[in-house]
């Protein structure tokens, strides 16, 4: 029986089409995706995102512990509330998860992790913990919080206007810091390449929230544009994009790896020991045809495939990411297969949309 | 969602249309449509092919997926909607009227065979 989140009567009485992701009865759109997409781009839109778990790691060994378990180094945060995103690694350089690790105090932070691993991911760090640093490190998976993310170029004022008391709390707020007010946590973060925050609250709140922010004219959004959404901002998607399969560094992640000093995270060593074959890289499809996951893409330094792919509604033009071999450059004109036909496609730089602007 | 009784239908979701000169029109359904979501390109025949029934003969892509376009008959295709390639949010808003492609059949009589309205509609009330 597939899980639900606190909001999900109201995706059911709204019409929502739902469908199974990571075991969990979600809403892939309201209506239309292709105007879901665009609303976020220009105005404003809410995910519910509370299949995302929050995990709280916290005690004297916390600071330490991180440091060991991300390939980011959260030694980084120092100011309360700022926020990392990292990879966690296996010790052979695979991506067991990309998260988000906040910082409130050295024994004091709270990590977000995505839905189809959660489980995975606790027990490796329950693991670790036990391994590394016995009792100075308690980890806290957190089911009773809810998630919505409200993105697009209104949604901050939006979300201030919902919610009292968020304006004086959270409009000072850098991209990649959190503000926590009692219990809901503002993160000024997202998966859209748009402003907006990520709301962390208790799960009896979630309804309540979620009209009031419908009240103020956000729009709920689905799963399929949260897809093509952060297709287009180049954010990755775990389990497509990456896996334990492939490491950081041929998953266009190497600016998440922290290696400078000696710090000894999980994976450092297999990363080190051998230099990257392949890359990811961004596809923009020239001719007419829409790239979807593991088409075929030939180049000069031979064949590669797309991770992702999808139409892009900003662009109105197909769009991708794909793993091909280093030495393949921005600005190459390489071919996707398909079905059957070769087709022309440049590789360009990420992201492809920014903040409403189309940057290819 | 509306299933016309002037339309023949294919179970793989096509309609299609048996016009005065005895060609065929052939479209996919609402229910196609709806299942699929925001179509954004169409990949159609080119005019003079011929297609055995039951043949790939066109793609329907949406932002999710892409779907195969049957021949519910065989014959000759005679003509693709252009207008819709150049358009293809008509199938969603449309899908009766946003043709895809018309064939000449090579016996007429085949399209007996194919599903009426009532027939079509209990196949989407089962899906």
């Amino acid at each position: 029986m597939a899980k639900q989140t606190p909001l999900y009567p109201v995706h059911a009485a709204s019409g929502a089409k739902i469908v199974d992701f990571a075991g969990w009865d979600m809403p892939i759109h309201y209506g239309s995706q292709l105007e879901e997409h665009k609303t976020v781009r220009a105005d404003a839109g809410m995910f519910d995102v509370s299949h995302m778990l929050p995990i709280d790691v916290c005690g004297a060994g916390a600071q330490a512990f991180l440091s060991i378990l991300l390939a980011n180094n959260v030694a980084k945060l120092s100011e309360e509330g700022r926020a990392l995103y990292s990879c966690m690694l296996q010790e052979d350089g695979g991506v067991i998860d990309d998260l988000i690790v906040y910082f409130f105090a050295q024994d004091d932070y709270r990590i977000v992790v995505n839905a189809g691993t959660a489980d995975k991911d606790v027990a490796w760090m329950r693991e670790q913990a036990s391994k590394l640093h016995g009792g100075n490190v308690t980890i806290n998976p957190r089911r009773d919080l809810a998630i919505i993310a409200v993105q697009g170029p209104n949604a901050q004022a939006k979300v201030w206007a919902a919610l009292p008391g968020t304006e004086a709390a959270a409009s000072h707020l850098k991209y990649f810091q959190a503000a926590r007010m009692d219990e809901l946590m503002v993160c000024f973060t997202g998966y859209t390449g748009e402003a907006g925050y990520e709301l962390i609250f208790p799960a009896g709140r979630a309804i309540e929230v979620w009209n009031a922010l419908a009240a103020q004219g956000v729009a709920p959004i689905g799963l399929g544009a949260r897809d093509t959404l952060r297709l287009e901002a180049g954010m990755n998607l775990y389990g497509q994009d990456m896996d334990e399969s492939v490491g950081p560094l041929e998953s266009g992640l190497a600016w998440t790896v922290d290696f400078s000093g000696e710090r000894a995270f999980i994976g450092r060593a297999a990363l080190e020991a051998k230099a990257p074959a392949r890359q990811l890289v961004g596809l923009l499809l020239e001719d007419r045809g829409v790239l979807r996951s593991h088409t075929p893409v030939f180049t000069a330094h031979g064949e590669g495939e797309t991770t992702s792919g999808s139409f892009a509604p900003s662009m109105n033009a197909s769009i991708a990411f794909a793993r091909v071999p280093a030495g393949v450059e921005v600005g190459d004109k390489v071919e996707v297969e398909i079905r059957g036909k070769r087709l022309a496609a440049r590789v360009v730089k990420l992201p492809f949309v920014r903040r409403g602007k189309v940057l290819v | 969602m509306s299933i016309p009784s002037n339309l023949r239908y294919a179970e793989s979701h096509e309609w299609i249309r048996k016009e005065p000169d005895n060609t065929l029109t052939i479209g996919i359904t609402d229910h196609a449509q709806g299942a699929l979501g925001d179509i954004v390109f169409l990949e159609l025949p080119e005019a003079g092919r011929v297609v055995k029934a039951g043949e790939e003969v066109a793609v329907v892509e949406s932002v999710k997926a892409a779907s195969d376009i049957y021949a519910p008959v065989a014959g000759e295709i005679i003509e693709a909607n252009t207008a819709a390639v150049d358009a293809p949010e008509s199938i969603n808003t449309d899908p009766y009227g946003a043709w895809l492609f018309k064939i000449k059949p090579a016996n007429l009589d085949d399209i007996d065979a194919l599903l009426d309205a009532a027939g079509y509609a209990k196949i989407v009330d089962a899906a």
